[in-house]
């Protein structure tokens, strides 16, 4: 034999490549199944151009009210509840206005004020910078404005959380499942090492229902399409001070604080 | 070439059963994390990135450095760097593996690395990291290995290496780059919030790449016949260098003081604050972050001064100041307090967890292992030319 | 070639180690699974259909499930059109698991994936001999679903 190593590795290496690439091209070949269908969204899925939600505080009378609500969504979305702090998720919170719209502090502003309660969670904003980041789009931006998560896709980067201004995003840090008091058979739950977040209720959305919270909040979670001029919220949004967190950057919240409340129309 | 690394002293094979040692046992603490979640770690839903993503940054840097010899080398003809860019070259690939390493013991669902590349995002400045690092690496690896081959056989470097030794240089640039808008185009986060951000990595690159360039040419000096820098002044010429990307460092970190205290707006000083001084009663970091200032400020008078700098002694504490504090401050506080105070301006602080720094320590560990087989290789070939 | 012959007489060692598995069970029988169409839940349906035909869903399961995912996650698709032109809910629980079911009565706690060594363990896929269990432990395919959706029986408790 008159070849040496290097030629024959150099050999070894083009038959095996040729025959990895013919196997592709013979499958790229290969007929495609074919199951003559198509998708189409449910009868009762409801359209919207942009998803929007207007918080109400006046409506909210005591601590429960507001735990009813985080109760509600917490129960459908199978959001566990860690003992520790360090693992915590969650969707739908409160926080008060002090932390809620941090950076413009007022120090003479009363006490009472400073510490009243406001619901938070994912701003779903237009401009979002956690889609941005997300390098598999696992997170991304629906049609209705929606920013959904795709838990199949996510790879547990947290580069989302980086991302978002808003502190709105959690992580899976440990398996969810034996930390969920009560199972919702409604959404699934979330393997480890996923990010999560509100979802708008997209899944309720689909089925023609309003999202979880707003239905538990007495009036005080209004929920609509910004885009259509007779919706409840554009007429609160266009006629009567709101006010969203950190409008400064530009990601424009679909979440609106209604100042001073009462009624609206 | 890499026979060479299968035979050597019984220094070399118990250097290479310990790290072994320490790569086993960061194993088993990552089947443990891979198995329980991160939440074996000290990352929180406040502090979301830690100690691996801060070494993943540290690292890049370090593997940027390359250039530092490539480009005087090359572009400038510089003679002196001839026995030592080997040495770069041969640093930046295992520094970029580091990397990579330390992106994937990160992630939640390792598993599902591939979907980066099975659904690419060109708006996600992750999927540039990813291209330009394992770019960065192939360049390394042809152009590490041919131009040592072409030495063992005393041949000059085949011609189509220049093109790619070129393209390196600009390649090292862009990975650092590409790291900081991992960070600097980040809304809200105002401690990463810098259009310096870039050009503080790369000097801080600059400063601590070669810096463990000169200790590693120390060592291979010591351990073996092959000299790095004969008598020709290599390692002083490096030792420039470092000084100068070091004082712009220092330089840059200032500006940024500046501008965060001057405009006195609270967001941005916010996170400054809790470095230097603490806040809301947490102060974790403040000793550390003081320890990294006064050993810039050694580090920098003990390269500036001949005396200091010409004496190994002192030059080896000047080079070990430098580095330590460049770690600190890339290598630690600069991702952690990123995230501190909260989007709530809460202040939730962040402490690595054992596992975790057996994690690092074996990647780490892995790193060193490759440094040592690559170095042997070079080193055996340049000891074979000599005798 | 230097050391020519042995580098060559030590790949075919090997190409022989790796395909021991291979040539061992060749021409052996192996039982496939028996999977009784005819269950209870099957019965009690009224309309006794998949949706699409048995040949195409054992060929094509896997694909469509995937396609079923991305519709309905990302593009709010949630409704399934099959060649026949009728509609199903995209839903495991609603569409799937009707059938698919569990068939034994036993309850099944929620599995815990992170503490299995070989990846997910699987209530349904260990139990349920109607669902995907017989096929799947045959041709040792092991589908991670189940590590965040699950069958109704488990939540109904």
């Amino acid at each position: 034999m008159s070849i040496n190593r290097r030629q024959f590795l150099r050999r070894a290496g083009m038959v095996t490549a040729l025959g990895i690439g013919s196997s592709f091209v013979i499958t790229g070949f290969r007929k495609k199944d074919a199951a003559a269908s198509g998708y189409t969204k449910a009868a009762k899925d409801m359209p919207a151009k942009r998803w929007a939600m207007v918080v109400d505080m006046s409506k909210f009378k005591s601590e429960a009210d507001m735990e009813k609500v985080i109760e509600a969504c917490h129960k459908l979305h199978n959001v566990p509840k860690f003992p520790n702090t360090k693992d915590e998720i969650k969707w739908i919170w409160k926080d008060d206005y002090h932390h809620t719209f941090a950076g413009g502090h007022n120090e003479y502003l009363d006490e009472h004020v400073m510490h009243s309660p406001f619901m938070v969670t994912c701003n779903h904003c237009e401009n979002p910078p956690c889609v941005r980041a997300c390098p598999t789009e696992a997170t991304f931006q629906r049609p209705d404005g929606i920013v959904a998560m795709d838990f199949h896709r996510c790879i547990g980067c947290r580069f989302c959380m980086a991302a978002c201004p808003f502190g709105a995003r959690s992580f899976n840090f440990k398996d969810p499942r034996p930390f969920i008091e009560e199972v919702s058979t409604e959404y699934p739950t979330r393997t480890p090492g996923v990010v999560e977040k509100c979802n708008f209720c997209y899944e309720r959305l689909a089925d023609g229902l309003m999202p979880a919270c707003v239905e538990k909040s007495n009036g005080g979670l209004i929920f609509g399409d910004l885009d259509d001029p007779n919706s409840e919220v554009r007429k609160i949004v266009s006629t009567k001070l709101t006010i969203r967190r950190k409008p400064e950057l530009g990601t424009q919240p679909s979440v609106y604080y209604l100042v001073g409340g009462g009624e609206h129309a | 070439m890499l026979e060479k690394a299968l035979s050597g002293s019984k220094r070399y094979w118990i250097w290479v059963t310990l790290l072994l040692a320490i790569i086993a046992v960061g194993f088993v603490a990552y089947m443990n994390q891979f198995n329980n979640g991160l939440g074996v770690t000290g990352m929180s839903r406040d502090v979301s990135w830690g100690l691996y993503i801060a070494q993943f940054t540290f690292l890049v840097g370090v593997a940027a450095s390359a250039v530092m010899l490539v480009l005087p080398y090359y572009l400038h003809d510089f003679k002196k760097f001839g026995k030592m860019v080997i040495l770069g070259e041969f640093l930046a690939i295992p520094a970029v593996i580091m990397c990579m390493l330390f992106i994937v013991v990160d992630l939640g669902q390792p598993m599902r690395i591939m979907n980066v590349i099975l659904h690419p995002s060109p708006h996600s400045v992750m999927f540039y990291d990813m291209i330009v690092l394992c770019g960065y690496l192939l360049i390394n690896l042809v152009v590490g290995w041919t131009t040592l081959g072409a030495e063992r056989k005393g041949a000059p470097s085949p011609k189509w290496v220049k093109p790619i030794i070129y393209l390196s240089i600009p390649w090292a640039v862009s990975i650092h780059t590409v790291t900081a808008f991992l960070y600097a185009g980040l809304p809200g986060r105002h401690l990463w919030l810098s259009a310096i951000m870039a050009a503080r990595f790369l000097a801080s690159a600059f400063a601590a790449g070669p810096a463990i360039l000169i200790l590693l040419c120390f060592i291979v000096k010591k351990v073996s016949k092959f000299d790095p820098d004969p008598g020709v002044g290599a390692i002083q010429s490096l030792v420039k260098i470092v000084r100068y990307a070091m004082i712009a460092n220092v330089f840059f970190y200032i500006l940024e003081l500046f501008t965060a205290f001057y405009s006195n707006i609270p967001e941005y000083s916010a996170p400054l604050r809790y470095i230097f001084f603490g806040m809301d009663g947490h102060y974790s970091l403040v000793p550390i972050m003081w320890t990294a200032v006064v050993l810039a400020f050694l580090g920098i008078a003990m390269l500036v001064f001949p005396s200091t700098r010409m004496n190994k002694a002192t030059l080896i504490i000047g080079l070990l100041s430098i580095i330590i504090a460049n770690w600190i401050d890339k290598g630690m506080i600069l991702i952690v307090a990123g995230f501190v105070p909260n989007s709530f301006e809460r202040v939730i602080e962040y402490a690595p967890t054992l596992n975790e720094i057996l994690v690092t320590l074996a990647v780490y560990s892995i790193g060193m292992l490759l440094v040592t087989i690559l170095y042997k290789v070079a080193i055996s070939v340049r000891e074979e030319k000599a005798n | 070639m230097y050391k020519g012959g042995k580098i060559i007489a030590s790949l075919i060692i090997f190409a022989a180690l790796f395909t021991i598995p291979f040539f061992y069970n060749m021409g052996k029988v192996n039982a496939g699974p028996d999977v009784a169409l005819d269950t209870p839940a099957i019965q009690q349906l009224s309309d006794k259909q998949c949706v699409e035909s048995p040949e195409f869903m054992r060929a094509n399961h896997m694909k469509l499930l995937n396609q079923w995912r991305e519709e309905a996650v990302r593009n709010g698709q949630t409704v399934y059109i099959n060649s026949q032109g009728k509609e199903y809910p995209i839903s495991l629980q609603d569409t799937c698991l009707k059938c698919h079911a569990n068939g034994s009565a036993s309850k099944v706690a929620l599995s815990n994936p992170a503490s299995s060594t070989t990846g997910v363990s699987n209530p349904a896929i260990n139990e349920s001999p109607e669902f995907c269990a017989s096929c799947h432990d045959y041709s040792a395919v092991k589908p991670k679903c189940w590590s965040c959706h699950f069958e109704p029986k488990e939540a109904a408790k």
